[in-house]
């Protein structure tokens, strides 16, 4: 038995579920309380259900490219059908799942209750932001599976402007969509963490979960309409001929990569920094000890924030870009290491001397650890000028960019899911499964993904349907790797959903942890707050050990 | 040698000092990965065994904070790292710099395949011939989207683009066969447009020239189209009174009309050719007609191969009249200047 005094963890004792105040989720249960709600907490379940009906969506293309590549000739499908799968699993897992899956459904539902706020600054605007977001969405996945577009998600021009003969018009028409759910997201993140902070709540008592997302909320105001702008420059090309892009119109296809990458390359950023955010929760709560370093990790995350705006040139290090140029971006992306190595470290020494449980949420901030460290390392050999001339369009790239994207944003969400879920549902999940769902994930992700680094360096190139045969033991066992992955996905799918009905009534706070959201009731009442919080402590509140303890 | 009678690949084959050299630096970097991470994973590993909920270990810890530790693990790994990015910088500014005396074959890449074409005039459709000890320096351009020539015996690649030359250089340093690809998604084919580098010695190299025919030599070519699409109407010889002169051109900084000079390299050349009242030169009306959409990119390289000659080799007696003064050290690449030049007004006739 554990020797620390439950009491000591948790003094509040659970309070019984008689006479307590309705929950948001118990409160009304018609279709019109869900579609009409401006309660941030049924826009963020509004998002996670659209989030994840997008990923499967991409999950589906992913399963069917790595099926493709178990052989080597191209059998399978057809060098056009092949070009529409990465297409679709590139643009729904980048635009309609991972930029918005940490920040529209945990940040959504968090941020309020984690600065003692009811609500955030504008909830009519959230409601919207919702529908631009499935609306886009909707629209370009329907354009992408019905029709098929054939550019990558990249789409680079003149590619995608003069010689495509798929339906990109329509693709991009939706993601500009998308893009004002981003805008409208931050704009009302940036709003609420400014002017609804409860009384005491002090920019440094702030979880760093709330740090990271006003980082990526200003990542989202000043990056998003580069993209938006750049992929109305497409449309117009395309559809109006006015030459911006390809040179027989006048205009300049290296002018596009570095519109895109002046976006794309923060929207890396908007991807990990709220995953970093979830992980600073996880890591105390399971450890019980106070995050190490606070402020360093949080003015980490500014720091990522902006030193990402700088780095865009590193993915175009070949393309003819000036050798100063190529100089200073190489420079400045293994400057982003600095702020990534403080909070990898600043983690791994919250758990020094700590009061470790492995429960599930704890597992994936592990497996994240680990994962993102590898991937950020492998980011620092892309940025290294003459490896980037061997390893620029390969393989390699590939999976640096699944290390950071799945192995961190995904095990971030997957564990932030978990962790929040009594919270946000008021059931528990069943622990068991989790712990075996985690370890499926991470041993199916390095399967798949580990050969991917080899492949890059033996010079495979992406996006290559027909590939030498000296690459097919590799290409197998990433598929194979994929099959364990997958059913690590599938897992929580099941008993997430099960526990809905046959889960374990959550108490207000199951892990023991600090923080505003953990004082509310599980599922929290509609105001979030029976009487507005006051804050008088520090973020991490988690006991001291003295002797007394060990 | 064929990369077909592999089976399964463990290494990539290299067939250049520089490739592998590039394994040098990814092995080292990958040691101090190593270094760095395995700690963490040590550390993570450990501590989550050690101080598992329930064992009875010492948590003594304050809430004082090592701020030197903090800024050591900061620090030290970011400056152990720059090692690194000097070394990578150093071999990426050698492979901008190709050696003066260095074999140029031009390269057209197009949906879905690559032309070559020896400084002879033989051309090779996706394959690739090249001696061992002679720098190869690949100038290409692309007819229709980005494409991107790798060759990972060589560990190099670079961006093939439409309307602009890029470079790249190799110096092969022992005889095989490789692959090489298009590694910029192009559409469609992508993935056929690949194919074999065949790295010979340059006994073999001068074999297989005589044996694969061609009529005449990349600049003999541009010489016939230079009179064919009637060039030398304006452009004769070391005559500047209807057209500057392009002997000896090449290379050398030209005056702008709107001030300030470009070089006069081969995406200069070319894009005098499609689009003259870009950029108008000094001195002269713009009078020229545009070959925009006219001569066909193959061509444009020939009559650039042509242009590019010195003028002993193109027969031309008299030295050129200097229509440049401006000192080399000031003059930018007529890439970064074009974009600068609206400030020109082009003079119509």
């Amino acid at each position: 038995m554990s020797p620390l005094d439950i009491t000591l963890r948790d003094p509040e004792t659970p309070r019984s579920t008689l006479g307590r105040p309705p929950d948001y989720l118990h409160e009304a249960h018609t279709l019109r309380s869900w579609f009409f709600t401006t309660d941030h907490k049924r826009i963020a379940l509004l998002y996670l259900a659209t989030i994840t009906a997008f990923f499967v969506v991409g999950a589906i293309a992913a399963g069917l490219v790595r099926l493709s590549l178990i052989v080597p000739n191209g059998q399978i499908f057809t060098s056009d059908t092949y070009n529409k799968l990465f297409t679709v699993h590139g643009v729904v897992m980048v635009w309609f799942f991972l930029i918005p899956s940490i920040p529209a459904t945990f940040g959504n539902f968090l941020i309020p209750l984690m600065i003692g706020a009811k609500d955030l600054a504008f909830p009519r605007l959230n409601l919207l932001s919702w529908y631009v977001f499935i609306g886009g969405g909707l629209f370009t996945v329907a354009d992408l599976v019905i029709g098929g577009v054939d550019t990558g998600w990249t789409f680079y021009a003149p590619l995608s402007t003069t010689f495509s003969n798929t339906y990109v018009v329509p693709a991009l028409i939706g993601v500009i969509i998308v893009g004002f759910s981003s805008i409208l997201t931050g704009l009302n993140f940036v709003v609420t963490i400014h002017t609804m902070r409860a009384p005491g709540m002090t920019w440094f008592r702030m979880p760093i979960f709330v740090w990271t997302h006003y980082a990526v909320s200003l990542i989202f105001l000043l990056g998003t309409p580069v993209i938006t702008i750049t992929l109305i420059l497409l449309v117009m090309e395309r559809s109006f001929g006015i030459g911006v892009f390809d040179p027989r119109l006048g205009g300049d296809p290296v002018l596009f990569e570095h519109l895109f990458w002046f976006y794309s390359h923060p929207a890396v950023y908007i991807m990990v920094l709220p995953g970093m955010g979830v992980i600073s929760e996880i890591v105390p709560a399971f450890a019980q000890k106070r995050l190490f370093g606070y402020r360093f990790v949080a003015y980490a995350s500014l720091a990522l924030a902006s030193i990402t705006f700088f780095v865009w040139g590193h993915h175009m290090f070949v393309n003819g870009e000036s050798n100063l140029a190529a100089l200073v971006f190489s420079l400045l992306s293994f400057a982003v290491a600095v702020p990534s190595a403080v909070k990898v470290y600043n983690w791994t020494a919250t758990m020094y001397k700590g009061s470790i449980r492995l429960q599930t949420p704890m597992l994936y901030a592990m497996g994240y650890i680990g994962l993102f460290v590898l991937g950020g390392l492998t980011g620092l050999f892309l940025a290294t000028l003459s490896i980037n001339e061997h390893t620029h369009g390969t393989y390699f790239v590939v999976a640096h960019f699944h290390y950071i994207m799945v192995g961190g944003t995904m095990l971030a969400f997957l564990g932030g899911l978990h962790f929040w879920w009594p919270k946000f549902t008021g059931k528990m999940y069943p622990e068991a499964w989790g712990r075996v769902s985690a370890i499926f994930i991470f041993i199916g992700f390095n399967v798949t993904f580990f050969p991917q680094f080899l492949l890059g360096y033996l010079g495979m190139p992406r996006r290559y349907h027909d590939y030498p045969p000296e690459f097919q033991l590799l290409n197998i066992v990433s598929s194979a790797g994929a099959t364990i992955l997958a059913a690590g996905y599938i897992f929580p799918m099941i008993y997430l959903i099960w526990s809905l009905w046959f889960g374990r009534q959550a108490p207000s706070n199951p892990w023991q942890a600090k923080g505003l959201e953990w004082t509310t009731t599980s599922p929290p009442p509609t105001h979030n707050f029976e009487t507005p919080p006051t804050v008088d402590f520090a973020p991490y509140d988690y006991p001291l050990r003295t002797p007394a303890d060990v | 040698m064929n990369p077909n009678d592999h089976p399964i690949a463990l290494w990539p084959a290299s067939a250049s000092a520089s490739a592998v050299e590039t394994d040098w630096l990814i092995l080292a970097f990958t040691v101090l990965t190593l270094l760095l991470v395995v700690p963490i994973f040590i550390g993570v590993t450990i501590f989550a065994i050690r101080y598992r909920d329930g064992n009875k270990v010492n948590r003594q810890h304050s809430d004082r904070r090592d701020r030197m530790l903090e800024l050591g693990w900061m620090l030290i790994p970011f400056t152990l790292t720059l090692f690194f990015f000097a070394w990578g910088a150093r071999m990426f500014m050698d492979h901008k710099n190709p050696p003066a005396n260095a074999t140029r074959i031009e390269a057209i890449g197009k949906q879905w395949m690559w032309k070559f074409q020896h400084p002879g005039g033989e051309a090779e459709i996706n394959d690739l011939h090249v001696p061992t000890g002679e720098p190869i320096l690949i100038n290409m351009i692309s007819q229709d989207v980005i494409h991107s020539l790798y060759i990972p015996a060589m560990r190099i690649q670079v961006e093939t683009l439409p309307g602009r030359y890029t470079q790249l250089w190799f110096q092969a340093d022992r005889p095989g066969t490789f692959r090489i690809y298009c590694s910029e998604f192009c559409g469609t084919d992508h993935s056929a447009m690949d194919g074999l580098l065949t790295v010979m010695t340059p006994a073999d190299y001068s074999d297989w020239l005589a044996h694969s025919g061609s009529s005449a030599s990349m600049a003999e070519a541009g010489k016939s189209l230079f009179s064919a699409y009637g060039c030398t109407g304006c452009h004769r010889g070391t005559d500047t009174d209807r057209a500057p002169t392009l002997a000896g051109l090449y290379g050398r900084p030209v005056r702008l009309a709107g001030g300030g000079t470009v070089a006069a390299d081969d995406s200069f050349l070319r894009d005098k050719i499609q689009n003259p009242g870009h950029n108008p030169i000094a001195g002269y009306p713009q009078v020229m007609p545009s070959f925009n959409g006219i001569i066909p990119e193959d061509e444009l390289t020939r009559l650039v191969a042509y242009i590019r000659q010195p003028p002993t080799t193109r027969k031309l007696s008299a030295l050129p009249t200097p229509l440049i003064e401006a000192p080399p050290s000031i003059v930018a690449p007529s890439s970064v200047l074009a974009q600068r030049s609206p400030l020109a007004e082009p003079s119509l006739p």
